[in-house]
């Protein structure tokens, strides 16, 4: 503003010879600009930006708030990450799953009841936990294929039916992992109420893990003693809980993209939501195999709802004592003391 | 074959928009969707500088190599351009994008965003070139017209430039030998991962 004021009087013709000269004094004092200031001293310099903070931030005029982010090389990060190691740990976390239940299976074969079926029924879950488990269930294995589509798909099943029929799928893929996750998020909050308390650890536990369930006796003559749940259930619901949790926060940040998080929490969230669900599918791999074909007598539990009582006897001895003492008063063992 | 660069020359920045006004222009784009976009970093303050920022057409693009369909492609002059038929709009581009350049119609529609909109270099899309179907989804396809970008040339100042990349380098080295003084090419670094020494 000094400089203009004082360079009005002179007049236009003045003026212009003042400012020309100063355009041609310029280059030569490199330092020095028109107006006498080095125009470079205090310039915002990118390399510094981004050295102090790994990203540069300024203001827009427009209503996208996150498009005052100039630059975020960690985008860089995130997708070598993403195309980097996160296939390799679903790969190596999923078919290292299957490859250890195959041998598990070899050597151990499927885990059969010792004793004969008492033909006495006795309920294990009721129609709300069986509900419950298999809304969850559903939901999971739709989650799982979907999601896990995003990280192989392109690599596994595009080359085989092309981009087109490819795209339309993962399209219909995206969808049902968006709306399916509200119905596993609803079962994994019911699932943690209904099944907490019987899942707190007790003192069979230790022992339990100390000779690994039984699952590697050979001879099928170690069954630790267990209350309504095992500890090696115990893992799974935990993990269920745990993973599932993880699941749902990281999830919702992503079905409400930049509502709670700016474009480096939405990659944290994308990253945990991917190693947490490779991970998830290969524990629910090992539930599933466990639950059904690996063990006699197991799926009858979530299916019907009901198991025998020797397999009950077998497997969680101290949760059919507990519910035999509560039925028993119903049953006419003692006879009734006859009135006066 | 040319290896197309933008330019943002941040010495002669005015922050007067008309490279974001001529973009929506010239592509027809929707509101809420802006392909280039004026951030001016220190503003206010003394060393205040504002920097034109779209898709900078990365040499080896994040957003191509997460994508989970693979709708990216990259032409022969380098430009970055992507299917709207393939796209399932998952957002992950915009994640690796170092510039914020990918744009989504639907972004407060639970997260389904809707296909997935960016800067052309005003080259269109997979479609044949300058056909309405293009025009629709892409905008305008100015480089099969032998134009270069519509923003760079509307701009007031010069300040950004588009074109090739050897060219432009050429063009801003001349000016900050002449002028004395040059904040440096904004972003080559992380895009092209080289920069323009002078």
């Amino acid at each position: 503003m000094q400089v203009l004021k004082r360079v009005r009087p002179i007049g236009p013709v003045l003026a212009a010879v003042v400012l020309a000269f100063g355009l041609i004094v310029a280059p030569a004092g490199a330092q020095e600009g028109p107006s006498g200031s080095n125009p470079t001293a205090q310039s915002v310099n990118e390399q510094q930006l981004l050295q102090e903070l790994n990203k540069i931030q300024g203001r827009i005029t427009i209503p996208d708030a996150k498009a005052a982010t100039l630059e975020q090389p960690r985008g860089q990060d995130f997708r070598s990450f993403h195309e980097g190691a996160l296939p390799w740990i679903g790969g190596v976390a999923v078919l290292g799953m299957l490859l250890v239940l195959a041998l598990f299976y070899f050597i151990r074969g499927r885990i059969r009841t010792r004793s004969q079926e008492a033909g006495v029924k006795v309920v294990r879950f009721n129609a709300l936990e069986r509900l419950t488990h298999w809304v969850t269930a559903t939901a999971f294995i739709v989650l799982a294929i979907t999601g896990l589509n995003f990280v192989f798909g392109k690599r596994l099943l595009m080359p085989l039916i092309g981009p087109d029929a490819f795209s339309a799928w993962s399209q219909w893929a995206k969808y049902a992992h968006d709306f399916f996750s509200w119905a596993f998020m609803l079962g994994i909050l019911v699932m943690a109420v209904l099944w907490v308390w019987d899942n707190l650890p007790d003192r069979y536990d230790g022992h339990w893990l100390r000779v690994g369930g039984g699952f590697f006796d050979t001879s099928n003559r170690t069954h630790p003693p267990a209350a309504r749940f095992n500890a090696g259930q115990k893992l799974i619901f935990w993990s269920v809980i745990i993973g599932g949790i993880a699941l749902s926060v990281s999830g919702l940040f992503m079905l409400f993209p930049f509502a709670y998080a700016d474009v480096n929490g939405m990659q944290l969230a994308q990253t945990i939501h991917a190693v947490v669900g490779v991970l998830m599918v290969a524990v629910i791999i090992a539930h599933i195999y466990i639950g059904t074909f690996g063990m006699e007598g197991a799926y009858q539990a979530m299916g019907s709802g009901t198991v025998d009582l020797n397999w009950a006897k077998e497997h969680h001895s101290v949760w059919v004592e507990k519910q035999g003492a509560k039925t028993e008063p119903s049953q006419p063992a003692a006879p009734p003391t006859p009135a006066e | 074959m040319a290896r197309m660069k933008f330019l943002c020359d941040a010495d002669r920045c005015i922050e007067c928009n008309a490279c974001v006004t001529a973009c929506k222009n010239e592509h027809d784009v929707p509101w809420g969707i802006n392909r280039r976009r004026v951030v001016t970093i220190n503003d206010g303050k003394p060393g205040e500088r504002s920097v034109s920022m779209a898709c900078m057409h990365c040499t080896d693009a994040p957003c191509a190599a997460v994508c989970p369909v693979n709708c990216f492609y990259t032409t022969a002059d380098a430009v970055v351009l992507h299917s709207k038929d393939l796209c399932i709009g998952c957002g992950y581009c915009f994640y690796a994008c170092p510039f914020g350049a990918p744009q989504y119609p639907r972004t407060s529609n639970f997260g389904s965003r809707g296909k997935m909109d960016k800067c052309t270099f005003c080259a269109g899309g997979p479609e044949a070139d300058s056909t309405e179907v293009e025009y629709a989804k892409y905008g305008a396809n100015r480089l099969a017209e032998g134009k270069l970008p519509l923003c760079a040339e509307m701009c007031s100042t010069k300040s950004l430039l588009a074109g090739d990349g050897e060219i432009i380098a050429a063009i801003y080295k001349e000016r900050v030998t002449q002028r004395g003084y040059g904040s440096g090419a904004w972003g080559w670094q992380t895009a092209y991962r080289e920069t323009i020494t002078v």
